[in-house]
């Protein structure tokens, strides 16, 4: 009996024992490999080049960090597919690396683990309508792409209150989500015109908008596409305005880690290609009449004269895969926010240069 | 039964005049007996009234239940492949054919649950938004119900084969629903919705059992280092919330990996509810263990039985007995904590509902997709804790 008391306390001791063992095991792989140990020390050697690039082609998909609850940017359609703005700009690099804007995963992400999923790996480009900010940019470890969306915090309130500026919205109760960028824009803005106004806060947009349509409070505030959205939803939309201020700038745009190059510049100039073409009136739909055109400028970015494509590391044509297969920024703004969407919303700054936006890519040369 | 007997005797006995059962008589007494009652009664019927009303009204007219059809499958299973959903509905028939088996063999309580089932199978069939496939399927599967009932109540030895049939069924439907190289693969990121939710809840309440045991066993132990690891794992884990055990799980944990070792972040998850339903688990079997009398020990000792075989035979069977209520409840709560994953961007069906609800189509939706998802959690919490009642009633727990 006493042996086999022995003989049951030393099984437990042995599992937890391997256990442990077994954990230790792990951390003395990483810290015994002196390849590792290099990396860690020699910032240099982690901007290898294609490391991405090559997991990806390895892989056989592009995994995308997005948004999948923000109408009109990412959301699932009742057929269980992703869709939406930023989506598509995803679906951008499949194509172009690929030659098939299906070779995508989208993993959605909260914008608290967003960043730390792309400095683990475990996405390899966040389109998750991202702020680029410096503090961002530099602290984070993460390069910003050109932006795709300009957006910009602004206020709703009601057309028959008569307001029409922020300097009237004094004393107003102003309804806000807790938590946000847009709570602190609120209180900055507000300050510097010295208005003084009662904050309302709520947990999430639903709840906002119930208490703005209720009457609790006079106005709300988020970012202008987010307003715009909504207003599509609430009971008459005509009542509401949207005040032409803008509380503060929100450049969003596709986000990659540092220590990448390669894998950076094809995120950007991919992203640009979509601009380029809008600009060149290259779509979707007129492409065939494109190809083989004598217009220098159109062959380089095509990739029949050239090899753009393999500076980058992938195909010279990827410029037409990604508008045959997406279209140009225009199909793309025209597909999710466009006056065929619900959101209606106006191009105002994400239009190209030439039509009063600030839409303005590069030469492809 | 002479005892019984005299029992009976004595209640009728002394048992009161059997009260007349009118709705009138029986609100006279307990409603309107006196003037503050009277009032009380008034006022919360009042607002009960009111409450019921608007509710209804909003239910009836107002909301526009066209989200829930039209986004039925994804409310299921989420993104899963429609030319895969074969697969799904094979490993939902092995279940119910097991259900049934167990129904035939143990009637009671698993024969109320699979009315239950059924009642949710024929509501899928006769409803207008269930795809004319699904219908079949869904057919197939309430036959499929009733035959394995017959089968478990007419062939001998079934306990046995109820236990080795949910043993093997169970990675038979992991197999169907995740490929494992036999079937094509299916990745985890499209495994989502209310599948997703149940998949959670049923491993990290089948995994942490037999951890939380062992933990428990552990605790009790009278050798200081496992006994010390025990009670330190149970503690911090017990001190952390569950939402940060996730963060860490999604966040935290690829940092410290190897590199080129992943680890699926569903699977991440699934590990992490595991390990923290474990030490709750433990401290539910801890609290069973001392409910054991010394005696049970000390007559298991005179027998002759050694440590394990008391602990195996004596102990554990009573002191798991004893905790049935907790670790249902247990149950339970890890089933609705669930839901905390789509915080750290899985698509269980909270997930599901908040990326149903931003679809342009539906927007300002939102209300009709939380009653309904609510709705889906309740039947099957409730459902559990139905089953928990009735098995506490026929294995006579608080009675001894």
């Amino acid at each position: 009996m006493r042996n086999s008391k022995r003989i049951f306390k030393f099984l437990l001791w042995l599992t937890l024992l391997g256990g442990i063992f077994l954990v230790g095991c792990a951390d003395d792989t990483i810290s015994a490999d002196p390849e590792t140990d290099v990396d860690e020390t020699d910032p240099a050697s982690d901007t290898e080049e294609g490391d991405t690039l090559a997991t990806i082609l390895d892989r056989g998909y592009v995994i995308v960090g997005g948004n999948n609850q923000l109408p009109g940017f990412g959301y699932l359609n009742s057929d269980g597919e992703y869709e939406g703005f930023d989506i598509d700009f995803g679906k951008t690099l499949a194509a172009a690396i690929f030659d098939d804007p299906e070779a995508i995963e989208v993993r959605p992400l909260s914008a608290q683990e967003r960043f730390t999923a792309l400095q683990t790996g475990e996405v390899d480009v966040l389109i998750r309508n991202t702020t680029w900010t410096l503090d961002r940019d530099v602290a984070l470890g993460t390069n910003f792409t050109p932006t795709t969306f300009y957006d910009g915090q602004g206020i709703m309130v009601r057309s028959d209150s008569g307001i029409t500026s922020l300097e009237e919205l004094e004393g107003a109760r102003i309804g806000v989500e807790t938590g946000t960028t847009t709570e602190s824009n609120l209180a900055d803005q507000f300050r510097k015109y010295g208005i003084t106004y009662e904050q309302v806060l709520f947990d999430d947009s639903d709840a906002v908008v119930e208490a703005y349509e209720s009457g609790n409070i006079d106005a709300w505030t988020t970012d202008k596409s987010g307003l715009v959205s909504r207003q599509a939803t609430l009971a008459n939309p005509d009542q509401h305005i949207i005040l032409e201020e803008n509380l503060s700038k929100e450049p969003l745009g596709p986000t990659v880690r540092h220590g990448d190059d390669q894998w950076f510049d094809i995120v950007k100039w991919v992203t640009l290609a979509t601009i380029e073409a809008e600009e060149l009136g290259i779509t979707s739909e007129n492409i065939e009449d494109f190809l083989g055109s004598e217009d220098p400028v159109v062959r380089r970015f095509m990739g029949e004269e050239g090899e753009l494509g393999q500076m980058l590391g992938i195909d010279d044509e990827f410029a037409i895969r990604v508008i045959t297969h997406v279209g140009n920024y225009q199909e793309i703004y025209d597909r999710n926010l466009g006056p065929d969407t619900i959101f209606n919303l106006d191009r105002g700054l994400n239009d190209l240069y030439t039509d009063g936006g600030i839409l303005y890519s590069p030469p492809f040369r | 039964m002479s005892v019984d007997l005299k029992l009976v005797e004595a209640k009728q006995m002394i048992a009161p005049p059997s009260p007349s059962f009118s709705i009138w008589d029986w609100m006279r007494k307990n409603l309107f007996n006196t003037w503050y009652n009277m009032l009380l009664t008034l006022l919360a019927g009042g607002l009960l009234i009111s409450i019921g009303y608007t509710t209804l009204t909003w239910v009836l007219t107002e909301a526009q239940w066209a989200v829930i059809g039209d986004n039925y499958k994804l409310f299921m299973v989420g993104q899963y492949p429609i030319t895969a959903l074969w697969r799904i509905w094979s490993a939902l028939a092995i279940l119910t054919f097991m259900f049934g088996i167990s129904a035939g063999t143990f009637k009671g309580t698993m024969l109320r649950l699979s009315y239950i089932l059924s009642a949710i199978y024929l509501i899928h069939i006769v409803a207008p938004f269930t795809a004319n496939t699904s219908k079949i399927w869904l057919t197939a599967q309430l036959v499929m119900l009733v035959f394995s009932y017959f089968i478990g109540a007419k062939i001998p030895y079934s306990k046995r084969i109820n236990i080795v049939g949910w043993a093997i069924s169970i990675p038979i439907v992991l197999l169907f629903i995740h490929g494992f190289g036999i079937l094509p693969a299916i990745r985890t990121n499209v495994w989502n919705g209310l599948m997703l939710t149940l998949m959670l809840a049923a491993v990290a309440i089948i995994l942490s059992f037999p951890i939380g045991i062992l933990l428990a066993l552990g605790r009790t132990s009278k050798l200081p280092v496992i006994k010390y690891f025990c009670v330190g794992y149970i503690e911090l884990i017990r001190g952390i919330p569950l939402i940060t055990i996730f963060f860490m799980a999604q966040v935290l944990l690829p940092l410290f990996l190897p590199t080129g070792l992943t680890i699926d972040n569903v699977m991440r998850v699934m590990l992490g509810a595991t390990f923290f339903t474990a030490a709750y688990m433990a401290e539910n079997v801890r609290g069973g263990l001392q409910s054991i009398p010394n005696g049970q020990y000390e007559a298991a000792k005179t027998i002759g039985l050694n440590p394990v075989q008391t602990t195996t035979f004596i102990i554990l069977p009573q002191a798991l007995r004893a905790i049935i209520p907790t670790i249902v409840g247990q149950s339970i709560s890890m089933f609705k904590d669930t839901s905390l994953v789509a915080i750290v961007g899985l698509v269980d069906l909270l997930g599901i509902a908040q990326s149903v609800k931003s679809n342009p189509d539906f927007l300002g939706r939102h209300m009709e997709v939380y009653v309904f998802i609510a709705f889906v959690y309740w039947v099957i919490a409730y459902s559990m804790s139905y089953s928990s009642r009735r098995i506490e009633k026929s294995l006579g727990v608080g009675e001894r």
